[in-house]
């Protein structure tokens, strides 16, 4: 029997709309009671003063690599940095070598990931075969598999007639379609936002439209087929107007978007540095603030952080040939708190779109803290100053916008199935 | 001039280019005489790292070296990164072993110089990043303009051609700009770069409105590979649009001259009657070329470790950073 | 004739004179009339110790020699009849400490109308101190052409020599600490006449 009690935090269950001090005690991996003042004899008590106890964060979207790239990340290394950072179930990409187009990729991915990753990790299978955009997955068998949704993520499919077949497909299944909209010929060689800075930096710009155009595509797709369509790391204003409007006219879609996307511009890159190269990129400051204002009006559901570890010499190249992407998952709280901060968020909605919104679209548990679920939880230091080093942290790689800054915030306490496997003063606790 | 590195004219102030280009004067002088060669630079190394590779600029500058009596050596790594043995930070760091005096770097790829500079003690030479830019040839074509205008301030300076992926325009932009000229672009949309009138430039689609009234016009080299189709239909309508002959030039002021960064495309940008005579100056070009990169040699090169330190951030105030933070102050958060 | 020594100085001119420019620091040591009297008495020296002028070329050498040549050249023309051409000579790019400065020294104007080969160069400086002015000036002559001869005047002499160099023809030689600066200005701080030569301290010079 294992009994272990968070005491006077600010407790806050986006189910429940519940925000208030109080103690919370796990039993059994269940979450037991909630309430002020519990009297828990026998039970591990950690301390939540000044913290917020919140039901895990939820990521729909890393690239945890394994299998087949494990030098950039594995299960272990990616659940570690996933529980660092307060995550206790993160979904991984499926473009792995090979990639998880085939059950047995999937069965593979669940069994080492139970294994070795701290964290729950829910496999999201191919679209189309080898991330190909022109044959579509067993869809079925992947989900009978335990995949929770499908996407060919960065693979764009560009065919609209296979797109459409896709979405229509997963009516059988009912799992979102997520979708990494970029219309590949709008694209180009580009690799910074189109604008001013890609005019200065003399490198070639990708423009927000390309983005627009596909993401108007594939509602209209989701509309004909009555498919959850879920837009992946969206960074264009022009996007989050095209989500709202067709929401409002019922169409099933979700959405995400990255911290880097709600809180860098364009202007990052002006150094050339590399780990300010993302895929989409980094856009103006008006796409940045529709971004923020789509995800407190709800037009975005969730932050998902893409995390995408690249080796150190994959990155350390000239900028047009580096890959795309940063890692996210242990500085993610830190960065997307400065939505409360500045007052867009309150602290419940906050934990709502990091936790109970990612858990609906995915149709798994999580973002509650009813008596009787499991217990999946985090705790939340919001004043609490930190470096952010990421040689010291527990991604396999560096590649960090926020390397060597000091950041605000910082989960202090994550909680999977009632064991504690995170505690900042203690690192990663195998159970 | 008080930073250490050359890597681009947006980085720097008026008073930097005014130095430089009294600083070529002299050094004009110095080509003049029947001895060549001053002893200015006698035992330092120059290092030209090409990348990609340019048997223009790559000579002009190792005569600039030898006329100051350096030792140029010439290294030329075949290709990028990705399918070399050796990477771009390994090549510097090796370089940064052997501690020459100055490195002079062209690359296909923008930002590789500041990369490069980032890794080194030694004073880094931008000859050209990718689309970005190209700050010693902008810095000739201002001093040629200043020999043959007597000022800059003031004038009309047109740039003609393919913008978007042009470095040397870029530089001109910034350079003329900075020195008091008016710049326009005359160029077809689809190669004018976005919110380039943020600039401060003011972009045209039609040449005769660009030209209407310049004292300098600047033709662009045009890469006939755009004008497979993709940013341009044919050479043809392209040079019946954007090419300057003797009729179109008449738009242009009568004492307006004009200039070309090399080599020329007879026939497209440039017609063939107007590119060895007057009003052209590209001749002038060139040989300014070797006298405005004597210039940056001597201000630059072999200078005490101290003030190879001296970015333009150290110099604006901001504390002394180690080499690996430089990257660090440019624009955000790195 | 020996060369001059400070006690064949004009009688009314005397070392170490204290007197002040309007709003400018350092003591006169030269005044106007003074630098006169000396370019007169130079160019009465030179036209004695060469037989011939029609060899003759003066070289100055920025900033301070320039004007002072040009002086030179119309004194001689008066006192032997013949115009002697004047050049200019930047030493900046043949300097030996180039490499321990931080902040590269501006470069100066050369000028040389005519051929050095085979002429009489006489190099004309303002002051002359630890001599490497001059070797500078003589490389740097010596990649013009092969000089018959190479005579040096300097206005003032003050001494502190670190290299082998002798100064031909001197207007006036000034004992000075070597933290001072000597220097020739005009009364408005450039180098137009009417010209002085100054002493600033240690402090001053700074």
């Amino acid at each position: 029997m294992n009994r272990l009690l968070l005491r006077g935090g600010r407790v806050l269950d986006p189910q429940a709309e519940g925000d208030a001090i109080a103690d919370l005690l796990v039993e059994n991996g269940v979450i037991a009671a909630v309430a002020p003042k519990l009297d828990a004899a026998g039970a591990e008590i950690l301390s939540a003063e000044g913290c917020w106890v919140a039901p895990g964060l939820v990521d729909l979207h890393a690239h945890l690599r394994e299998p087949g790239q494990e030098y950039k990340e594995d299960f272990t290394t990616g659940g570690r940095a996933a529980v660092a950072g307060g995550f206790t179930a993160v979904a991984c990409m499926a473009n792995t070598h090979p990639p998880n187009d085939d059950p047995s990729v999937t069965e593979f991915i669940l069994a080492h990931a139970r294994e070795d990753s701290l964290a729950r990790v829910y496999p999201i299978a191919a679209a189309t075969k080898e991330l190909g955009g022109k044959v579509m997955t067993e869809m079925v068998a992947l989900v009978r598999a335990g995949a929770v949704a499908i996407s060919d993520d960065g693979h764009t499919i560009m065919d609209s007639g296979v797109m459409r077949r896709v979405l229509e497909y997963s009516r059988l299944v009912e799992i979102p379609v997520i979708v990494h909209a970029e219309e590949r010929t709008l694209v180009g060689d580009g690799v910074v936002n189109e604008g001013v800075v890609s005019t200065k930096l003399g490198l070639p710009g990708n423009p927000a439209v390309a983005e627009e155009v596909m993401v108007a595509r594939d509602l209209r797709l989701a509309e004909l087929t009555g498919a959850h369509l879920h837009v992946a790391h969206v960074s264009t204003a022009g996007a989050v107007r095209l989500i709202r409007e067709a929401r409002a006219r019922g169409v099933h879609v979700t959405a995400e978007v990255t911290p880097h996307h709600l809180t860098l511009t364009e202007e990052a890159a002006l150094g050339y540095n590399t780990n300010t190269k993302m895929a989409p990129p980094l856009r103006s400051a008006a796409d940045v603030r529709a971004c923020r204002e789509g995800l407190a009006d709800g037009t975005l559901d969730a932050i998902a952080t893409d995390h995408a570890p690249h080796a150190v010499h994959e990155k350390e190249v000239e900028f047009t040939l580096a890959p795309p992407g940063v890692i996210g998952l242990e500085t993610t709280v830190p960065v997307t708190l400065d939505l409360v901060r500045a007052g867009e968020l309150s602290p419940l909605e906050w934990v709502r779109r990091c936790s109970a919104h990612p858990a609906r679209i995915l149709k798994r548990p999580g973002g509650e803290l009813a008596i009787g679920a499991p217990a999946d939880l985090c705790v939340i230091d919001p004043e609490r100053r930190w470096l952010y080093d990421p040689t010291k942290g527990y991604s396999k790689s560096r590649n960090s916008p926020w390397a060597g800054q000091e950041l605000v915030g910082r989960n202090v306490a994550t909680i999977v199935s009632g064991e504690l496997v995170y505690h900042v003063d203690r690192g990663v606790l195998r159970p | 001039m008080i930073g250490r590195d050359l890597l681009a004219i947006e980085d720097l102030e008026r008073g930097d280019i005014e130095r430089i280009l009294e600083t070529a004067a002299h050094m004009q002088e110095v080509g003049l005489r029947e001895v060549k060669k001053v002893p200015t630079l006698r035992g330092r190394t120059i290092v030209n790292l090409f990348f990609e590779s340019s048997t223009r600029t790559r000579t002009s500058f190792e005569i600039a070296g030898k006329r100051l009596s350096a030792d140029v050596i010439n290294f030329t790594p075949s290709s990028s990164s990705l399918t070399k043995a050796e990477s771009i930070l390994d090549t510097a760091k090796t370089l940064d072993a052997m501690a020459p005096d100055a490195v002079v770097v062209r690359h296909q790829v923008a930002g590789v110089p500041k990369r490069i500079a980032d890794e080194l003690t030694s004073p880094v030479i931008n000859a050209g990043d990718g689309a970005h830019e190209h700050p010693t040839q902008a810095l000739l074509d201002l001093f040629t303009v200043l020999q043959e205008k007597g000022r800059i301030d003031g004038l009309t300076v047109a740039i003609v051609g393919d913008i978007a992926h042009s470095r040397v325009a870029r530089s001109n932009i910034y350079g003329f700009l900075k020195m008091g000229a008016e710049v326009r672009l005359a160029a077809p949309p689809t190669m004018i770069p976005a919110a380039v009138e943020t600039l401060g430039v003011k972009a045209f689609t039609s040449l005769r409105e660009a030209l209407d009234g310049a004292d300098v016009v600047m033709m662009l080299r045009i890469q006939t590979e755009r004008l497979s189709g993709a940013f341009f239909p044919s050479v043809r309508e392209y040079s019946a649009l954007f090419g300057l002959d003797r009729e179109k030039l008449q738009y242009a002021k009568d004492d307006a001259i004009v200039m070309h960064p090399g080599p020329v495309n007879r026939g497209v940008e440039l017609a063939h009657e107007l590119a060895d005579h007057r009003p052209s100056v590209i001749l002038d070009q060139v040989r300014n070329g070797v006298a405005l990169r004597m210039a940056v040699l001597y201000l630059l090169a072999g200078r005490p470790p101290e003030t190879k330190r001296g970015t333009p951030e150290a110099r604006r105030g901001t504390p002394e950073t180690g080499s690996a933070k430089v990257s660090e102050t440019r624009g955000g958060k790195s | 004739m020996a060369p001059l020594t400070t006690t064949q100085l004009s009688p009314d001119s005397t070392p170490l004179q204290i007197s002040k420019t309007a709003a400018c620091h350092g003591r006169v040591v030269l005044d106007d009339a003074g630098i006169r009297r000396a370019l007169m008495r130079i160019a009465h020296e030179i036209a004695e110790r060469n037989e011939s002028l029609e060899h003759l070329y003066l070289v100055g050498i920025p900033n301070g020699g320039v004007p002072l040549a040009h002086v030179l050249a119309d004194d001689l023309a008066e006192v032997a009849g013949v115009r002697v051409p004047v050049g200019i000579l930047d030493t900046t790019l043949y300097r030996d400490d180039l490499g321990r400065r931080g902040e590269r020294p501006s470069l100066r104007r050369t000028e040389m109308p005519s051929a050095v080969d085979d002429q009489v160069v006489i190099l004309v400086d303002d002051v002359a101190s630890t001599g490497r002015t001059i070797r500078a000036a003589m490389d740097a002559l010596l990649d013009f052409g092969r000089p018959r001869a190479v005579q040096v005047v300097a206005l003032v002499d003050r001494g502190h020599r670190e290299l082998p160099i002798r100064i031909d023809y001197a207007g006036k030689n000034i004992p000075t600490q070597p933290e001072e600066r000597v220097v020739l200005r005009g009364e408005s701080g450039d180098l137009t006449w009417p010209l002085e030569v100054v002493v600033l301290s240690g402090e001053e010079a700074a």
